[in-house]
């Protein structure tokens, strides 16, 4: 499993927008994605239950990648927040 | 005659005639079903009609209202393909054996109750998107084909809460205003208001008995008369067209020269943050670009952009531009307002901090890029450079030999540039008490009021406790502006104004008798600040 902690620059945090990008690059690769808010985690693939954490700016939070291509999921993972959020 | 008061999203008066839009909801009748992979099929072909009716009103709204309203319809789009949307739509119709409507209609109470209780009032917002999209289920499965009613004449829309898929169907030619009960200013409803530029009010308890009676929206104070008295309707009819007058004066103004009515010239330029806002400076009739923000490039990648990713940035609007003056800002860029990638650090004090020509002499290989870039540039117009946050006569020097070091690699590479003036930002108090040496090292001067404000005030621009002590107009900022430009002529060079005051229509005068030669504001003052430099008479 691989894992990185980001704290969201983004003003409106994860909104409807960004989540739905993160849903459609996560649906392109095989590990399983999660991100987690304190003790709330939500599957990265399901849009609704990532909006549903309610990711505001200053959030710190934490996503990892577990299955056979965590290494390039992590990496497209971190340019994402880093552009996105 | 009765008045409401309501929370205004766009000023602005209406006149005209209610149309009152019932609630969309309609409440789906249960029943039991049979076949429970019969309904789940029907289901996913209501599912796919529904995606295509999202994918139809998304370009609709696109090509009518703009990007931002149309997200929504993408976002319902993908509500649409949800695992934990489908999963408890199924499991509904299989456990419960119920028709799908009544499926789709729980879950999306469902969701939308889940949403209305978080603590982001964003998130918050998107209850209704769940309720709204359900709803278009809903209509499909039960092939209901009322798409919803039109507009016969020119209304005022009223209603408790008007769905995105509601409003996208109006004809906006007929629409004055709207008037809803729910809704935020950052509701769809909103951003619709505010692109067409027609008044808004929410927060008012509407009435169905409304419909067809005379109303006026006076979108300045948020009230909304029903019925209104005769005098009522002339004197706000006075101001109707007022508004009118004044905007059709304004746009009068285009092609007209920014010069006093003594005949001093005085250079109108505006201030773009990106390539798109060209054509409003173009709309707006800007003789030049004063403040061209280089930092959109930096922030919306996510890697520092390329010599060529710059190159193509900057000779778009220098072409576009057509020969018209474009000074492009260097990198302005610190640790409250960068990309991941640039890995500053945390600082206690960013606005005083590693920052804007600090990371630039600093890192220098980052700055070699953007002036390669901006000097290859200049060989398709008429380019300018200034570079920020100057406070020494050494630091000026010292850019002018990096400078010095990208023309001569051009050179030897053989690709041509052309004349570039060189200027300088004047916003910390240093660069204005040496401003006399500084004239003698650079070809303009440009000064940025709302940091110079901020320095010299000692006043933290984003702390609203502070708004009280904050004057904009401020005798040591003005004083300041004078000595700058009285150094910079004395030198020969010019100076103008590219911060917030450079738009402050109750300083133009002051600015034009100290001699300010250019006035740099944003593509929508223009107009304003131009009808003002003709109205101003500099011999009396």
């Amino acid at each position: 499993m691989k894992e990185f902690q980001y704290i969201i620059q983004d003003k409106l945090g994860i909104h409807a927008r960004p989540a739905g990008l993160l849903v459609k690059l996560a649906k392109g690769y095989t590990s399983k994605i999660t991100i987690s808010k304190g003790d709330q985690l939500a599957d990265v693939t399901k849009l609704i239950a990532l909006m549903g954490l309610g990711i505001k700016m200053n959030d710190k939070i934490t996503v990892s990648a577990e299955g056979e291509d965590e290494a390039q999921t992590i990496t497209a993972l971190q340019d994402f927040f880093v552009t996105y959020l | 005659m009765e008045q409401y008061c309501g929370k205004s999203i766009y000023g602005g008066i209406a006149i005209g005639t209610i149309s009152y839009f019932e609630d969309v909801k309609r409440k789906a009748v249960r029943y039991e079903i049979q076949d429970a992979k019969q309904e789940i099929e029907r289901f996913e072909r209501a599912r796919e009609t529904a995606m295509k009716q999202l994918c139809d009103l998304q370009k609709k709204a696109l090509a009518e209202v703009g990007e931002e309203a149309a997200m929504i319809f993408e976002v319902h789009a993908m509500m649409l393909e949800d695992d934990d949307y489908l999963e408890a739509v199924y499991e509904r119709i299989h456990h419960n054996n119920v028709n799908a409507e009544y499926a789709v209609e729980m879950v999306g109470e469902m969701f939308a109750q889940m949403f209305s209780m978080m603590e982001d009032e964003y998130m918050r917002g998107r209850a209704s998107d769940f309720l709204d999209v359900s709803h278009r289920l809903v209509t499909v499965l039960s092939d209901n084909t009322n798409a919803g009613k039109a507009i016969q004449q020119p209304a005022i829309v009223a209603a408790s809460d008007l769905a995105p898929s509601q409003t996208v169907q109006m004809e906006k030619d007929k629409l004055l205003a709207f008037v809803t009960k729910y809704g935020s200013t950052n509701s769809h409803t909103a951003i619709l208001a505010r692109t067409m530029g027609i008044p808004a009010l929410i927060g008012i308890d509407v009435k169905a008995e409304w419909n067809g009676k005379l109303a006026v929206i006076d979108g300045y104070h948020g009230i909304l008369t029903i019925e209104p008295e005769e005098d009522y309707v002339k004197e706000m009819q006075e101001k109707q067209q007022d508004d009118i007058a004044r905007a059709a004066v304004l746009q009068n103004l285009k092609g007209k020269a920014d010069v006093t009515k003594d005949g001093t010239p005085v250079k109108l330029y505006a201030n773009i943050g990106n390539v798109e806002d060209i054509s409003q400076v173009l709309d707006n009739d800007a003789a030049g670009i004063g403040l061209f923000r280089s930092e959109f490039l930096y922030l919306a990648a996510d890697h520092f952009p390329t010599e060529e990713e710059q190159f193509e940035a900057y000779k778009t609007v220098a072409e576009a531009m057509n020969g018209k003056k474009v000074i492009i800002r260097t990198l302005d860029i610190g640790a409250d307002k960068q990309a991941g990638y640039f890995g500053l650090e945390k600082e206690e004090n960013p606005a005083l901090g590693y920052r804007a020509i600090r990371i630039c002499l600093t890192q220098q290989d980052i700055f070699k890029t953007q002036l390669r870039a901006i000097y290859r540039a200049s060989a398709y117009g008429n380019i300018a450079i200034m570079y920020p946050m100057i406070i020494s006569v050494e630091e000026v020097e010292q850019i002018r030999a990096i400078v010095e070091e990208v023309k001569k690699e051009l050179r030897e590479e053989n690709i041509a540039y052309g004349e570039v003036e060189q200027g300088i930002m004047i916003e910390t108090p240093a660069a204005v008490m040496i401003s006399d040496e500084l004239a003698k090292k650079v070809d303009f001067f440009s000064i940025g009021t709302n940091d110079l404000t901020q320095y010299t005030l000692a006043i933290d621009r984003q702390n609203a406790k502070l708004d009280d002590f904050y004057n904009t107009h401020h005798p040591a900022v003005v004083k300041m502006i004078e000595m700058v430009v009285k150094n910079a002529h004395a030198a020969g060079i010019w100076a103008g104004i590219c911060g917030e005051l450079g738009s402050d229509t109750a300083l133009t005068e002051t600015f034009l008798r100290m001699g300010v030669d250019e006035l740099s504001v944003a593509p929508t003052s223009l107009f304003t600040v131009r009808d003002k430099i003709r109205k101003t008479d500099l011999t009396k």
